[in-house]
């Protein structure tokens, strides 16, 4: 197992993906760290419990009123709007939001996504993520390449029960950059000091390999 | 209907009885009616249905649960897919003793706000090809699959504003508009918990968010704080 980008890493090089003027929702876990990485950047971030315009993550003073989807509390920054859950998904699902970052636990060769389900556990949770899955212009997934087993995430085909069919664009992982397209994973960057053969012996599904492949620039 | 109003948040709640169906507003600490859910708590209405955005560790909800009140929950956050401590309702549910409808959190959203506008259900692309569709019509509009999904009723509907004038009106503060505002319009009872009442005229009438037509208790009280753990 080849040493890959830590989670820090990966919320960096998931938020080079971000351009001024996007509006933006980050998923709860990983995709949260994303917001420590976009200070030089103009974007809206949204909250799908109904807050357009947060910012950084309070350590103190919690107010219980002021919290991202994640339950954190945020600061609420100048010309942030607030709204019910119902306005606020219509604003995911009419296609409003030009970029959700979720975390995932299985993608499919072609672009299937499981992240709402283990079924060891049973139950699960689907929150906004399958409505974020569907209505987002652009969905990047951030994950560990492999479980903590080995096991390849990036699949043939999901063995978790879905969150949406076809719905990623592109993959972050500790190892690799992948693009989804037309039913096939186009691997795009390496981590560095992680080699092409060490991601394809790491990914259950079939990988293209780009023609501009390079390492991540971080 | 005129509104009732209450200083003790056990006396808002006596009406609900065993097996009645309950919303419950909030966004984990946001607009959480913390104290009408102890007060519900404490009264000990069983075989309760409740609808409520999450159900975890934290949440005073679960205290309904670990009291054995609670017969199903329809909600959107459950359980979590990683973490060591299990919540009353994760145990109960683990032993079949509560039962669980998980549902898509803009769908739950939209599901009350067809429930209280009238509408007989409505059509959405989230959920398709996933187990959200088992057991629901597929309808195909102009090449594009959604599934129908239907409103969603309540008996009682327990919320949080940060204030309300006497007739009823009510304003939220930051983020906490979330599941109260729609949830404020689905329920034959709508039991509010605020923080002040004020005299009619104190609002900006173009600044209220939930018209007093669809209120029909307030309680005033101190919010209890919450925190997901």
């Amino acid at each position: 197992m080849p040493d890959g980008l830590t989670r820090e890493l990966i919320a960096m090089r998931a938020a080079k993906e971000l351009k001024d003027g996007m509006f933006v929702n980050l998923g709860i876990g990983l995709p949260t760290l994303v917001s420590n990485f976009i200070d030089d950047l103009d974007i809206t971030l949204q909250a799908e419990n109904g807050i357009l315009g947060y910012g950084n993550i309070l350590e103190e003073d919690f107010d219980p009123d002021f919290i991202n989807a994640g339950g954190q509390p945020v600061d609420i920054l100048p010309g942030a709007a607030f709204f019910n859950s119902a306005q606020s998904f219509g604003m995911i699902r009419g296609g409003h939001i030009d970029v959700a970052i979720l975390g995932g636990l299985q993608v499919a060769q072609n672009g299937d996504l499981a992240n709402w389900f283990v079924p060891e556990r049973g139950g699960g949770s689907i929150g906004g993520a399958m409505d974020l899955a569907v209505g987002a212009k652009k969905l990047i997934i951030t994950m560990a390449h492999t479980t903590k087993n080995g096991e390849s995430r990036i699949l043939q085909e999901c063995s978790y029960p879905l969150t949406a069919q076809k719905c990623v664009d592109l993959i972050i992982t500790d190892l690799a950059v992948i693009k989804c397209q037309e039913g096939k994973l186009n691997l795009l960057e390496t981590a560095p000091g992680v080699t092409v053969e060490e991601i394809i012996s790491s990914t259950e599904a079939n990988l293209t390999i780009d023609a501009n492949i390079k390492e991540m620039s971080l | 209907m005129t509104v009732e109003f209450f200083s003790d948040p056990e006396q808002a709640v006596s009406i609900i009885n065993n097996n009645s169906s309950i919303m419950i507003g909030g966004f984990v600490s946001a607009g959480s009616p913390s104290n009408l859910i102890m007060a519900l708590h404490n009264t000990g209405s069983s075989n309760l249905t409740v609808m409520a955005n999450n159900i975890g560790l934290g949440d005073k909800l679960d205290m309904l649960c670990a009291n054995k009140q609670v017969a199903k929950v329809i909600a959107t956050f459950a359980i979590r897919a990683s973490g060591g401590r299990k919540s009353h309702f994760e145990e109960q549910y683990h032993k079949g003793e509560v039962e669980l409808e998980l549902v898509p959190q803009g769908s739950f959203a939209e599901r009350i706000r067809a429930g209280g506008a009238g509408i007989g259900g409505f059509l959405t692309p989230t959920g398709i090809g996933t187990m959200v569709s088992e057991n629901k019509e597929i309808i195909n509009v102009d090449g594009n699959d959604f599934l129908l999904e239907r409103p969603l009723q309540a008996d009682y509907a327990l919320i949080k504003a940060y204030k309300a004038d006497k007739n009823g009106n009510l304003i939220y503060r930051g983020a906490s508009k979330n599941f109260n505002e729609v949830m404020a319009t689905a329920a034959k009872c709508v039991i509010a918990e605020v923080e002040e009442i004020v005299e009619v005229g104190t609002f900006e009438p173009s600044n209220i968010d939930t018209p007093g037509i669809f209120v029909n208790r307030v309680v005033q009280c101190n919010p209890i704080e919450i925190r997901w753990s």
